[in-house]
């Protein structure tokens, strides 16, 4: 299993042929209070960086982008129900998606773990 | 952009590890560690500390001045008593609004204190048509604390027995800590407080003895707008502007009944008319019926067409849900009437509702 994080703060944890998609920690830092969010309807077919969802803050809405293309198979209903979740667990219970891949050649484009570290280095 | 400008608590902010952003030309906390949510809730449930420093704190002086100042505001401030405090509204002569405000009676002269964005211009408002016979000076040398939440009057008291002599919209001169101070029963979150008027270099002091309560925390600008807002309170620049009139806003209750009658205040010929004949639309409270907030800017819809917009909207966290306010015509204004507004290309359906959405608990 790995995760991969793209420059717009989702990561993306591979299992097989599919993913599930969230927003990163630092994301989770940065929104502060989440109020709400919006999921894609399971069965809908999404470009990589298409928008797919978005998680709004006591502050702001935010969108948050597919990193791959691929067949939306499953929405987290428990997330829509407790936005909050997100505030808790951003990188594990509070996931948003989990999506078919379509050409996993596009996880090329994507950063591991350590190079998103450096990335967020690079922002402060 | 010019550079910012900070407070005499800067440094608190820092140090009680704010995330501060700019704010009307000043760098302010949104919020601090506890973040937004808790800060709200911190300020229902006991007493938040606003830093509010960037608001204009003006001081205007000489013979007959609160008949000079009722040439520029719609409000009774002839009749306002030594002590008193009163929500009034600078209005240009479209009956539009310049900037709101409260003005006080210190006796032998007026305290004003005004939004930070309109200062400079209020300033010159109040020089243009009031000096020379009137002097108006802007105290730039103080600060402004606003202590608000059930326990504020506790927590006050311990410094200054005498506050809780105050009642809502009253004012005195208060030792706090040694220091004199300017302090009235106001404030912006629709609850019970107080907000202090203290030289600005001991302001940082007097913020430290208050945070040393256990009562209070410190809070941001986005628990002030939340507060705020579920209050029913209007923010100047979104629910109030030049192009709103008092009326519409729902603030004809401070245009008061001998002002009515002889009227002499800019923009008096809309602001009576719509007193009359009641104004084409109105500011209404908005509740969303599913989860998404409504954000300023969010046309509403009724019977297919737009017939308003949001002008302020967010999550009430003590509503427990979405809440806006915005402008709709006076046709789709009454409680209880469906609307849709339009959010991300979906129409999603709300309510019109009477405000405020948190009741007031003022300590009148």
């Amino acid at each position: 299993m790995t995760t991969y994080y793209t420059k717009d703060h989702e990561w993306i944890r591979i299992e097989g042929s599919t993913a599930t998609v969230g927003v990163s920690e630092h994301a989770q830092e940065q929104l502060g209070d989440v109020v709400y969010v919006e999921l894609p309807e399971v069965g809908r077919a999404v470009r990589a960086g298409e928008q797919v969802a978005i998680v709004e803050s006591v502050k702001a809405a935010s969108e948050v982008y597919s990193p791959v293309s691929g067949k939306i198979v499953a929405a987290n209903q428990a997330l829509a129900d407790n936005p909050g979740l997100v505030n808790e667990d951003a990188e594990g219970a509070a996931w948003f998606f989990k999506i078919e891949l379509a050409d996993p050649v596009e996880l090329a484009n994507l950063m591991n773990a350590e190079a998103y570290r450096e990335y967020l280095a690079t922002l402060s | 952009m010019s550079e910012l400008l900070r407070t005499p608590l800067f440094e608190l902010h820092r140090e009680l590890g704010a995330k501060l952003v700019p704010f009307a030309g000043y760098e302010l906390p949104l919020h601090y560690p506890d973040g937004i949510l808790a800060e709200h809730r911190w300020c229902r449930d006991k007493a938040a500390l606003f830093d509010v420093s960037h608001m204009g704190q003006i001081v205007v002086r000489g013979a007959d001045v609160a008949a000079a100042l009722e040439r520029l505001v719609p409000g009774d401030i002839r009749g306002l008593a030594p002590g008193r405090a009163r929500y009034t509204l600078f209005t240009d002569d479209g009956g539009g609004i310049l900037d709101d405000l409260i003005v006080t009676n210190g006796g032998d002269h007026l305290t004003l204190v005004v939004n930070a964005a309109c200062k400079r211009e209020d300033i010159a408002h109040l020089r243009g048509h009031l000096e020379p016979v009137c002097r108006v000076e802007e105290l730039d040398d103080r600060a402004l604390l606003a202590l608000q939440g059930p326990a504020a009057a506790t927590v006050l008291a311990r410094l200054a027995p005498e506050c809780v002599g105050l009642r809502f919209m009253q004012a005195a001169e208060l030792e706090l800590a040694g220091l004199r101070c300017r302090v009235s029963r106001t404030g912006y979150t629709g609850e019970d407080g107080f907000e202090i008027s203290v030289p600005a270099d001991r302001a940082a002091k007097l913020a430290r003895t208050l945070l040393a309560a256990e009562e209070v925390r410190p809070a941001g600008l986005g628990a002030r707008d939340s507060l705020r807002l579920e209050a029913g309170l209007c923010l100047y620049g979104h629910d109030i502007d030049r192009t709103t009139s008092p009326v519409e806003a729902g603030l004809a209750w401070t245009v008061a009944k001998r002002r009515r009658e002889e009227g002499g205040f800019p923009g008096a010929a809309r602001i009576l008319r719509e007193l009359r004949e009641g104004p084409a639309r109105r500011l209404v409270g908005l509740r969303p019926e599913g989860r998404a907030p409504a954000r300023e800017g969010t046309e509403i819809v009724a019977d297919g067409t737009v017939v308003g917009r949001v002008t302020s909207g967010g999550f009430g966290p003590s509503v427990g849900g979405p809440i806006a306010m915005g402008y709709v015509a006076a046709a789709h204004s009454s409680p209880d009437t469906p609307v849709l507004l339009r959010i991300r290309g979906r129409e999603e359906p709300a309510r019109i509702v009477s405000l405020p959405f948190v009741p007031h608990r003022y300590a009148r």
